[in-house]
């Protein structure tokens, strides 16, 4: 359990227990994880493909109803999903997609901070089409950071963007995690990004937590001797024979 | 080893050439201007050749000209303004009720499971039963005045509204659906802001289908104890003989349907214009 600055004892923002999912009735897809994630905590979560990431994410989301299992599940009221593709409606200008549920008579004038916020100043009136991979995945981010979220979801968010867009969506998501302060889940497959994005780096296998560290870097430059033993050790429990 | 500093030549070419590779298009292109009138002038100037040249016989098809003068003498003569008015009343008060329905009944059959089970199976046994064979029950229900007119073309029209707004709607791509679900909005904003706006290049297709139905509907009612109309007109002049008012009639709904059609097809391009597609 998270201490805050007084030393007291404060409520985890996510606390999972004894969480279960199976699509099929022979094996599990989660088997008994435990997680519990602090308020303002970013937390990456890696693991190979069919560990069931994405499956405890959507249970955290509250979108998998027609998944069976069982478990206890708390998150806070106020959660944001940031998914894959940017899913921003294409019928509706990239402000209406960002104040897109809000409610309030400023709902406008958050929204067009918060695409300030992401670089995206003056492009209000545009159109979905319009952007760029890169500029739909910020506006995603304008659209989940608007709703001022206390745990944010994200699922392998910047999976489709090149490595230079990645790199300066880093960054960004940083940035925007110091100033906001919401508890971060980030799915990915990317071991670098886990460690430059993160405070804490999980790695699911078999459906439950098999590592769990975290990061406490001075420099979280990939030359950093702290980094590399971090990432080595990272794909050695992934089963990656690390080349550095 | 030595870096190689390329600067930009200090005098800008005189000529600007513009060499560049083009691929041969594939879509449709650019927009011709008045592209919607060439077709029709083309087929007034193949039937004024062909009646000029004797080729077509008055007795087949009237000479463009002699239908001019046919007009000239419905309008002077036989209140023709009041029967394209009293038709376009019914067609429009019919298009409006089956276009509302239709869209309605799409939209419940499409987001409710029990509403599909009680809506579609109906709508597709009234898709396949000809209107022209109802009529007669139609009399016998409302009578044989502006009721039974303004039910049948209101049930022709909302068919293709209820098809293609139904398989708008669920084309709509699920991710959508859940993104609604992850903000936490209620139905009636569900239907308001994805529900309607996904269907929509659905719904303005069924459309241009519905307005010419409901124009085609009057033909067909217009023939029963009508006492005005342009399908009123036509009927009359089938009983007379008088090709020329005939070919007034369909000259008539040729432009209507092609007016009505052309004003659908503008608003889609401006309510659509979110898409990016071969339309342009």
């Amino acid at each position: 359990m998270a201490t805050d600055a007084r030393g007291l004892t404060t409520e985890p923002a996510v606390r999972v227990r004894n969480l279960h999912r199976s699509f099929t009735s022979d094996g599990g897809v989660l088997n008994g994880l435990d997680l519990d994630i602090a308020p303002g905590e970013f937390v990456a979560l890696i693991g190979r493909s069919g560990t069931g990431k994405s499956t405890l994410l959507r249970a955290l989301a509250g979108l998998d109803r027609d998944v069976a299992g069982y478990g206890q599940i708390d998150v806070p009221d106020a959660v944001s999903v940031v998914f894959q593709d940017s899913r921003l409606l294409p019928w509706k200008r990239i402000l209406d997609n960002v104040v897109f549920g809000l409610r309030g008579a400023d709902a406008g004038e958050r929204g067009r901070q918060a695409l300030a916020e992401v670089g995206l100043a003056g492009r209000e009136r545009a159109w979905p089409y319009q952007l760029s991979g890169g500029e739909q995945q910020r506006a995603a981010l304008a659209r989940s950071l608007v709703r001022e979220p206390q745990l944010l979801l994200a699922d392998e968010p910047f999976g489709a963007l090149d490595a230079l867009t990645r790199i300066r969506m880093h960054v960004l998501l940083r940035k925007l995690c110091e100033a906001h302060r919401p508890a971060v889940l980030l799915v990915t497959h990317d071991v670098d990004e886990a460690i430059v994005l993160a405070d804490r780096v999980i790695l699911l296998d078999a459906g439950v937590v098999d590592t769990d560290v975290r990061v406490e870097l001075e420099n979280r430059s990939r030359s950093d001797a702290g980094f590399a033993a971090l990432r080595s050790l990272l794909l050695d429990r992934l089963g990656v024979a690390a080349d550095a | 080893m030595t870096a190689t500093l390329h600067t930009p030549p200090v005098e800008a070419p005189r000529q600007q050439t513009d060499k560049r590779v083009v691929r041969r298009r594939l879509g449709p292109g650019h927009r011709i201007r008045f592209a919607f009138w060439i077709g029709p002038f083309l087929a007034l100037a193949v039937w004024s050749a062909g009646s000029a040249s004797g080729v077509i016989a008055p007795a087949i098809l009237s000479a463009p000209w002699d239908v001019v003068i046919a007009f000239e003498d419905q309008w002077v003569n036989h209140d023709l303004l009041g029967n394209v008015l009293s038709s376009l009343e019914r067609s429009a008060i019919g298009l409006s009720l089956g276009v509302v329905t239709g869209a309605v009944l799409a939209v419940v059959s499409g987001l409710s499971r029990i509403g599909e089970s009680l809506i579609d199976g109906p709508i597709q046994i009234k898709r396949s039963v000809p209107t022209l064979a109802l009529i007669p029950l139609f009399i016998a229900w409302f009578g044989i005045g502006q009721e039974m007119k303004i039910i049948t073309i209101a049930l022709i029209s909302m068919v293709p509204i209820y098809i293609h707004t139904h398989n708008g709607l669920r084309s709509i791509d699920g991710r959508y659906a859940e993104l609604a679900e992850t903000i936490g909005i209620n139905r009636g904003e569900f239907v308001r802001h994805i529900v309607l706006p996904g269907a929509l290049p659905g719904f303005l297709l069924g459309m241009r289908f519905a307005v010419t139905s409901s124009l085609l509907g009057l033909v067909v009612v217009e023939q029963y104890n009508a006492v005005s109309g342009i399908g009123h007109m036509i009927t009359l002049a089938e009983q007379y003989g008088q090709t020329d008012v005939i070919v007034v009639g369909l000259v008539i709904y040729g432009v209507f349907g092609y007016c009505a059609d052309s004003a659908v097809r503008l608003t889609a391009r401006r309510v659509l214009a979110w898409r990016q597609t071969l339309e342009g």
